[in-house]
């Protein structure tokens, strides 16, 4: 513990637990597989990467909205014997809080590392866009009544007059906001394993069709078929392990705002939770967002981002607009934005494959097609143009900000180990 | 008793158990906007809750509420996903603030009432209607009966107020 740190707050946690191992299935739409081998992959691609077998994972966490496999059945397919495990329901914002809940766990001697993953066939079986499940055809009772009665479901539509109340507040333009798909495409060409790689432009996105008015189909994230994991353990077990640790500074879970059974009941219905949560993130870290490098602001939506960058203090609330399209989120720019192109090009696992991104830019070692040394590493070019680099230059802090609706996020800061 | 009902080819089910709802949409049913007051600090709020959301009292009575208000955002769906609202779109989401206790208890509170745009006889507002409807119009509460004892409330212009000259609407690209 440095000695700045007062021992009797959550700031003694700081620097105490890393991220340890990382890895995925291919994003892609038509798995062809469950959500069991999609989990069994990913853990197991994530054990590889940290170097771990699988008698060294005794804790595993996932989070769904009823639409994966259970952490028993991984980890029986793997040979992994549980001293915990919990499968949260849930789906944005779930990442950053079951990272805090292993956290805890781990120093309540609960158990020792933790896998956590999310897998989800989220084109080929449960659409996030509500399209398909048995929600849409239940009878309506209590909360459908003031929702799916009105054709008000998915999460495009519970979120435009959030997002329209934005451009009314604030002067939020629909050409600034589409500027956050235009940068994540950029960063997406530069990434071998994004979905969508192709670079589009502001009038791609105002031209697409409009879906639910201010999101046009461009606006809106992709749907894959996906598995993710990430391996959390005490940054002294991290050490050795076969990467670098990526040290885990600050976490909130879920933080919200009043009034969570209907969130539109407290204004600004703009802002966000991170109006709340930054008041933990950030002393915590004992740093501030002028400090960090990178972000990982989750892209359900265009404005998701915007909205969460603007409320965690990267800009002044109603700027958002001027810092999401003036070149600071992109590769090569002040504090560069999911740099694997994010939910909305790379491919969709609520939240957990921008926590990857970060962990990969904080070890230098991103997956592009920089070539690959003698020394087995990457030699990255820095070359930020289509099909280049996309590691960014020495990052020492990243920052994640994760959405589950206006009303709830999470977040974390992760350090370089 | 159960409460059963239709709209949109969508059923309604009510159980016994949710009497909060079950009241709600009774006085619906009677064409009459009625909100839980607190017996304790007297705030009314939207939706119907077990308890108050500002001192957690659990006493409450229902008191008549005058449907009117204000725009205070909106959606507008192109792309319907709910097979109901396919014939519908572009349909349009509206947020309500009440008049009656807008900004209580603190600024940036209001009874925010969710619902769709229609006309006066309740059925979903065509195109041409929702094109002259944005942030700041004035509307009011309709009903549209679904059974005995539901029917769903939704919003139309206010014929009988001063609507703003242009209310707010998403910029189209000229």
């Amino acid at each position: 513990m440095a000695d700045d740190i007062d021992g009797t707050t959550s700031k003694h946690l700081r620097g105490k637990y890393a991220i340890a191992g990382v890895g995925e299935t291919e994003f892609m739409r038509g798995s062809g597989c469950t959500t069991r081998t999609l989990g069994t992959r990913a853990v197991r691609a994530a054990m590889e990467d940290a170097g771990l077998e699988p008698g060294d994972v005794d804790g595993m966490l996932s989070y769904s909205n009823n639409d994966s496999t259970p952490s028993t059945v991984i980890a029986g397919d793997l040979g992994i014997r549980p001293n915990f495990y919990m499968d949260v329901y849930g789906g944005g914002s779930s990442t950053e809080a079951l990272i805090g809940i292993a956290i805890g766990v781990i120093e309540a001697g609960m158990c020792k590392t933790v896998a956590i993953f999310r897998a989800m066939n989220g084109y080929s079986q449960v659409r996030i866009g509500g399209t398909g499940g048995a929600g849409g055809r239940a009878p309506l009772s209590s909360g459908g009544l003031f929702g799916r009665a009105y054709g008000l479901m998915s999460a495009g539509q519970m979120f435009s007059q959030s997002f329209m109340r934005h451009m009314y507040d604030y002067g939020t333009t629909p050409e600034q906001i589409a500027m956050v798909k235009v940068i994540h495409s950029e960063h997406a060409s530069n990434n071998p394993k994004a979905y969508y790689k192709k670079r589009v432009t502001v009038d791609d996105v105002l031209n697409s069709r409009m879906i639910v008015k201010p999101l046009h189909l461009l606006d809106c994230c992709v749907e894959t078929d996906n598995g993710n994991c990430i391996i959390v353990t005490s940054a002294d077990r991290a050490r050795d392990c076969r990467h670098r640790p990526a040290l885990i500074q600050s976490v909130v879970g879920r933080c919200s705002k009043p009034r969570t059974d209907m969130h539109y009941q407290h204004g600004p219905i703009s802002t966000t939770a991170g109006y709340y949560g930054k008041d933990i993130l950030w002393p915590n870290a004992g740093v501030g967002p002028e400090d960090i490098d990178v972000t990982g602001s989750y892209d359900a939506f265009t404005f998701t981002t915007m909205l969460q960058l603007e409320d965690y203090g990267f800009c002044k609330k109603g700027e958002g607009g001027d810092y999401v399209s003036n070149g600071t989120m992109r590769l090569g720019g002040k504090r560069p934005n999911n740099t694997s192109g994010g939910h909305l090009c790379e491919g969709y696992t609520h939240g957990l494959n921008m926590v990857i991104e970060n962990v990969r830019q904080l070890r230098g070692h991103i997956d592009d097609s920089c070539p690959i040394g003698a020394d087995g590493r990457r030699q990255h070019t820095y070359d930020y143009s289509e099909g280049g680099c996309r590691q960014v230059k020495d990052p020492e802090l990243t920052a994640n900000l994760g959405w589950a609706g206006p009303q709830t996020g999470s977040a974390m800061v992760m350090a370089k180990g | 008793m159960t409460v059963e009902g239709e709209y949109l080819g969508m059923n309604i089910r009510i159980s016994d158990l949710d009497q909060e709802n079950q009241e709600f949409f009774g006085h619906c049913a009677n064409h009459q906007l009625h909100l839980q007051k607190c017996d304790h600090c007297q705030l009314l709020r939207y939706p119907p809750t077990t308890a108050c959301p500002w001192c957690a009292s659990p006493d409450a009575s229902w008191a008549a509420v005058e449907g009117k208000g204000t725009l205070h955002s909106y959606g507008e769906v192109h792309q319907a996903i709910q097979p109901a609202f396919r014939e519908h779109a572009p349909y349009m989401l509206v947020l309500v603030d009440l008049d009656i206790q807008n900004g209580q208890p603190t600024e940036h509170e209001a009874l925010r009432i969710t619902g769709n745009l229609a006309t006066p006889e309740g059925d979903l507002a065509p195109p041409e209607l929702v094109e002259q409807v944005g942030i700041g119009s004035r509307l009011r509460i309709v009903f549209k009966d679904a059974g005995d004892c539901v029917s769903i409330p939704l919003w139309t212009l206010d014929e009988t107020a001063e609507q703003p000259e242009t209310p707010w609407r998403y910029p189209e690209s000229t």
